[in-house]
C-alpha cells in the first residue's frame, strides 16, 4: 500500500488581478522529501510556497497538507495547521521592534504553554545550532548582516520543531562562502530533526548539495499552447542531463535565444 | 497581420470598475472589522502588546494635544471678543467658547492631530511589516495578524482617545479663560459663572463619545490600510497618506451623524428622563 503524499497541489491557478502566474499544477510531495523548486524569476516559485502554508489562497484549485485541504479549515485549524510548518522567508522577515532571542523565542511564548526557563533553553539551542552566539541574543534585526538574519531566519523557524522546513531563496543576497553555509545548515537540519523540506531558489549549488528532487517551473508567458508549467520533475543528475535546451540553458545559466527575445521586444520582463 | 490591443474601458465601463472597486474595498472593511472585535473579544490581547500601544498613542500624544487645545481656545477668544464685546455681552463668551471646545472642537480636533500623528504613523509601521513579510511570518509562528497588531492598536485609540479629548477640553478652556479674563479684562466671576449655567457635563461626555467612536475608526482605518498596503517605498507611503485622508474625513462625517443622535438622545431621553438631575 502506498502512502499518501504529505502536501498536494491538485489543478491549481493562481492569479493577481488580470495576472495569471500558476496554473493548472499538479504536484505531490511525500514525507522526508528534500524538494527544490527552480525557475526563472517571475515564474511563480514563492507563490507556491505561499500556497503550501495558506498564506495565499489559490484562485482555482486545491492544496491538501496531510490530508486535509488547506481552503477547508477554519481560522484556527489553519493556525494549529501552520505550526507544523517553519518557513524561512527571503529577506528573513525578523520583527524589527525585537531581539535576536525574542524573534527565536516569539512562536514559543505564543502556544503559552511553556515556562520562559523552557523558552530560553530551546531558543539557545536553536541559536547554537544555527552558529550564533550568545552576544548576539540582544542584538536588533537591524543591526545583523544579511547571513546573520538568515540564521535567525532559520533559529526561529526551527523553534516550534516543524515537521515541514519551506526556504524561499534561503542563499539569495548572500556571499559565496555564506551560501555554502547555510547549504549545510539545510542538510544539518535534515540530519538532525525528521522533517521534509521545500526550497526556492535559483543557485544550482545549493540544487547539487540539498535536493533529493527537482522541480523547474517556466513563466506562463514563455511557454508553448498546452505545454505543463512544470518542465522537469526528478533527480539533480536528471536535471543535468534533461534534453528540454530551456533546463539546460537555466542549469548553465546562459541567455541564449532570452537575448534575441528581449531584442526583438517580443516579451517584457 | 494587423492586431487589435486591449480595448480601453468606455465611462460606463469604467463607472462600473470604479462601483465595484468601491463595494470590494467597503466589504472587505467591514469584514476586517467584524473580524477585529471578534477577536477583541475572544481571546485576551497578546502579552507585551497592549501597554506600548497605549504609550505611544496616550502618552506621547499628550504635548501635541495639549498645546493644540490650548491654541484653539486662545484663537477663539481673541476671535469673539470683538463680536461679543461690541453687543456688550462679553461674559457670555465663557458659555459660547467652552460649549464650543467640549462639544465639537476639542474631539474633533484631537481627533484630527492623532489622526495625522498616530494614523499615519500605525498605517506605516504596519505596510512595512507586510511589505517586509513580517506580517506573514507572524501567521507561520501562530500568532495572527489581527489579534496581534490591529486590536491593541484599536484599544489603545478608542480607549485613550477620550481621555486625550479631556486634555484637549481642559487646555482649551484654560486658554480661552486666559485671554477673556487676563487679557481682555472680562470679569472672571461672570465669564465663570455662564460656562456653568451652560456647559453641563453631558457635553462634555458627548464630546468623549465622539472621541470614542474617532478612535476606532482612526486605528481601524490606519490599520486596515497598511494591511493591504501595497509593495514598495510608494505603496507604503500611499497608505499613510490614505489612512490620514481616510481617518479625516471619517471623523468629520461621524461627527456630524453623532452630533445629530446625540442632541436627540439628550432632548428625547435625558431631559424627559430620570437621569435629568445629573445632566
Amino acid at each position: 500500500m502506498t502512502t499518501p503524499p504529505l502536501i498536494s497541489f491538485q489543478k491549481l491557478s493562481m492569479e493577481f488581478g488580470q495576472q495569471r502566474v500558476l496554473s493548472d499544477i499538479n504536484l505531490d510531495i511525500e514525507r522526508g522529501q528534500t524538494v527544490v523548486v527552480v525557475g526563472e524569476s517571475g515564474c511563480g516559485k514563492t507563490v507556491l510556497l505561499k500556497l503550501m502554508i495558506a498564506l495565499l489562497r489559490p484562485t482555482a484549485g486545491s492544496v491538501t497538507f496531510d490530508g486535509k485541504t488547506l481552503a477547508n479549515l477554519s481560522d484556527r485549524e489553519l493556525t494549529r495547521e501552520r505550526l507544523r510548518f517553519g518557513f524561512l522567508f527571503q529577506g528573513a522577515a525578523l520583527f524589527d521592534s525585537l531581539t535576536v532571542y525574542d524573534n527565536v523565542a516569539f512562536g514559543l511564548r505564543e502556544q503559552r504553554n511553556l515556562s520562559e526557563a523552557q523558552v530560553r533553553d530551546i531558543v539557545r539551542q536553536r541559536l547554537q545550532e544555527v552558529g550564533l552566539p550568545e552576544s548576539s541574543e540582544s542584538k536588533k534585526p537591524a543591526v545583523l548582516s544579511g547571513g546573520m538574519k538568515k540564521r535567525v531566519g532559520l533559529a526561529r523557524a526551527l523553534a516550534l520543531d516543524p515537521e515541514v522546513m519551506l526556504y524561499d531563496e534561503p542563499t539569495t543576497g548572500l556571499d559565496p562562502i555564506m551560501t555554502d553555509v547555510i547549504n549545510e545548515l539545510i542538510l544539518q537540519v535534515r540530519q538532525r530533526h525528521p522533517v521534509t523540506s521545500i526550497v526556492v531558489t535559483h543557485e544550482m549549488k545549493t540544487v547539487a548539495k540539498v535536493a533529493d528532487r527537482v522541480v523547474m517551473l517556466h513563466p506562463l508567458s514563455r511557454l508553448n499552447p498546452g505545454e505543463s508549467q512544470i518542465l522537469f520533475d526528478g533527480t539533480p543528475a536528471a536535471l543535468k542531463q534533461s534534453s528540454d535546451s530551456r533546463v539546460q540553458q537555466f542549469v548553465e545559466g546562459e541567455a541564449r535565444e532570452r537575448l534575441k527575445e528581449m531584442a526583438g521586444g517580443s516579451v517584457l520582463f | 497581420m494587423a492586431t487589435a490591443g486591449p480595448s480601453k474601458p468606455g465611462p460606463i465601463s469604467a463607472l462600473g470598475i470604479v462601483a465595484i472597486h468601491a463595494v470590494t474595498l467597503f466589504g472587505d472593511f467591514g469584514l476586517f472589522c467584524l473580524q477585529t472585535f471578534g477577536w477583541m473579544f475572544s481571546r485576551r490581547p497578546a502579552p507585551g502588546t497592549l501597554l506600548p500601544s497605549f504609550y505611544l498613542v496616550g502618552v506621547r500624544s499628550v504635548p501635541v494635544v495639549a498645546i493644540t487645545g490650548m491654541f484653539i481656545g486662545m484663537v477663539m477668544a481673541v476671535q469673539m471678543f470683538n463680536q461679543f464685546n461690541k453687543m456688550g455681552m462679553a461674559t457670555r463668551l465663557g458659555s459660547m467658547i467652552n460649549i464650543t471646545i467640549v462639544r465639537e472642537l476639542g474631539p474633533v480636533l484631537a481627533a484630527t492631530m492623532l489622526a495625522g500623528r498616530i494614523g499615519s504613523a500605525m498605517a506605516a509601521e504596519l505596510a512595512t511589516m507586510r511589505v517586509t513579510e513580517q506580517v506573514d511570518a507572524l501567521s507561520c509562528l501562530g500568532a495572527h495578524p489581527l489579534h496581534y497588531l490591529v486590536v491593541p492598536r484599536v484599544l489603545a485609540c478608542a480607549l485613550l482617545i477620550p481621555l486625550l479629548t479631556v486634555v484637549a477640553d481642559f487646555m482649551g478652556v484654560m486658554g480661552g479663560a486666559f485671554i477673556c479674563t487676563r487679557l481682555y479684562g472680562v470679569e472672571a466671576h461672570f465669564y465663570w459663572a455662564h460656562t456653568e449655567y451652560y456647559v453641563s457635563m453631558w457635553d462634555v461626555i458627548m464630546g468623549m463619545i465622539k472621541a470614542f467612536f474617532f478612535g476606532c475608526s482612526i486605528a481601524l482605518i490606519s490599520c486596515h490600510r497598511g494591511l493591504n498596503s501595497q509593495p514598495g517605498a510608494e505603496g507604503v507611503g500611499r497608505s499613510a497618506t490614505e489612512a490620514f485622508v481616510t481617518s479625516f474625513v471619517a471623523i468629520l462625517v461621524l461627527d456630524f451623524f453623532l452630533a445629530i443622535f446625540l442632541l436627540a438622545l439628550h432632548d428625547r431621553i435625558i431631559l424627559q428622563g430620570a437621569v435629568r438631575t445629573f445632566f
